[in-house]
């Protein structure tokens, strides 16, 4: 243990860093498509509704690694046979596409979700003092829906930092791929994947105790 | 309508409402003159408040016409937020912003809409509270209100944009038997300043005091109309006698 700690802890925390950048470019993406995709699906518009359900029901439809597959294989093969256009996409570029049509259908559904849980009247008695469609949306609606969103949204944080592992399969070299490396000249299976399991968690508590302390500040200064 | 001495603030003309295939409203027409306070009554489900909803639009038009201020609501091409800033709703749930205190409620609309500087907004958000016996109420989040407290917030916050028109749509029917006081004495004064409203209502007693005119509506439709005198000392239609005599 404490061998493959001294030789490959700094290779293993140099993945850890792959592993949340992926995360972070994968979560950015993904809350701009589950704000644009979640606030589609509310308005009063059949063909935007229309063009958010297809998006969520085709990402929930497929599982990410097949979506992986497709994205770093699949398209670059179909671009060059089918239209004769040479491109290739970095497994990082790949990578984040990916995490982020994942994680932007379900925050879209987060969205979609929290808006519509806030009560009708209030946008309402927003429009019926004269504030347009989004301002009511922006000033009155939203600020009330996100203080019920962000539990679902910290989880969702979580559950994408965790789904990066899996763009291993594209050669990322992320945390898990690097581990497998580590254990192809180590064969320590049992010690690696341990440490490996460990900085997960590690990670993974930190950004929860940050979530928490975000959301009791949230309801400090808005007690309702 | 020339012979009439007063404006009219509000003309409705065979107004038809459906939700799929329920038909709400089957042609209603009246006109609400400047300074009438007009009570709407009838049984649930006569379309008293899809009429209401109807007339700042809140509720789309199946077909008909409605005319407020000489802007016809229903016309595409309209600006109906500019319209909206003129008719001030109140709402049987009272709809106060959950996410700002009084304050805010009152000068979102002012300030958003650039109706008024901040300073000004307070000033008169503040004389508003005043108004309603609520001044010390102003930093309080509506969660922290009664009801009627509440209510009379919701009605500063509409009188906050400084409509000609109020329309009240059952403003006293979810609250507690011994807030009702508090919200009409509030709706009375507001009546006896001159303010045109039209009021969706259970409260007979202050349909009888204070309206100019009562409008009993049943399936859709307006059944009698007439002075408070004529509908509920002498009412002539077998529908209005049976209601009538049901909450009375």
């Amino acid at each position: 243990m404490t061998q493959i700690i001294t030789t490959y802890g700094s290779l293993l925390l140099a993945a850890m860093g792959q592993t949340l950048l992926l995360a972070l470019w994968g979560l950015l993406f993904g809350c701009i498509l589950g704000v644009i995709f979640g606030l589609a699906s509310v308005v009063d518009n059949k063909l935007s509704r229309a063009i958010s359900v297809v998006y969520v029901n085709l990402i929930r439809g497929v599982p990410m690694i097949v979506l992986a597959f497709f994205v770093f294989y699949g398209i670059p093969y179909g671009a060059r046979t089918i239209f004769g256009a040479r491109f290739v996409l970095t497994s990082l570029q790949a990578g984040t596409i990916c995490l982020a049509l994942n994680c932007g259908a379900y925050m879209s559904e987060i969205i979609r979700a929290g808006i519509q849980s806030i009560d009708p009247g209030q946008m309402e008695a927003a429009r019926s003092l004269g504030l347009s469609y989004w301002r009511s949306m922006f000033r009155v609606v939203l600020p009330q829906a996100i203080k019920n969103m962000i539990p679902s949204i910290v989880n969702q944080f979580i559950i994408t930092l965790k789904d990066t592992s899996i763009l291993s399969v594209i050669g990322f070299p992320e945390l898990v791929n690097k581990a497998q490396n580590v254990i192809a000249i180590t064969f320590k299976s049992f010690e690696t994947w341990a440490i490996v399991a460990v900085m997960y968690l590690v990670v993974i508590l930190a950004l929860q105790q940050v979530a928490n302390a975000l959301e009791r500040s949230l309801k400090r200064d808005r007690k309702k | 309508m020339t012979v009439r001495s007063k404006n009219v603030k509000i003309h409705v003309e065979n107004l038809v409402k459906n939700f799929g295939h329920l038909h709400v409203l089957k042609g209603i027409s009246t006109d609400i003159l400047e300074g009438e306070v007009v009570c709407v009554i009838g049984p649930s489900g006569s379309g008293k408040s899809t009429f209401l909803r109807c007339m700042n639009r809140l509720e789309d038009i199946t077909s008909g016409e409605i005319v407020v201020d000489g802007f016809h609501i229903n016309d595409k091409k309209l600006n109906l937020n500019k319209i909206r800033e003129n008719i001030g709703m109140v709402f049987q749930h009272f709809n106060l912003f959950a996410n700002m205190n009084v304050l805010r409620n009152l000068m979102l609309a002012p300030v958003d809409l650039k109706k008024a500087t901040k300073e000004e907004a307070q000033a008169n958000a503040m004389r508003l509270l005043e108004t309603v016996g609520l001044a010390d109420k102003a930093e309080s989040y509506p969660s922290q209100l009664s009801g009627g407290q509440k209510q009379r917030v919701a009605i500063a916050r509409a009188l906050a944009m400084n409509p000609d028109i109020m329309l009240f749509d059952e403003p006293t029917s979810a609250l507690d038997p011994e807030m009702v006081g508090e919200v009409l004495a509030v709706m009375k004064q507001l009546a006896k300043d001159g303010m045109t409203m039209v009021v969706v209502t259970h409260e007979m007693g202050f349909a009888r005091e204070v309206a100019d005119r009562v409008l009993f509506m049943d399936e859709g439709v307006i059944v009698e109309e007439g002075t408070p005198e004529e509908i509920f000392s002498n009412p002539k239609n077998p529908r209005t006698i049976d209601f009538l005599n049901k909450v009375l």
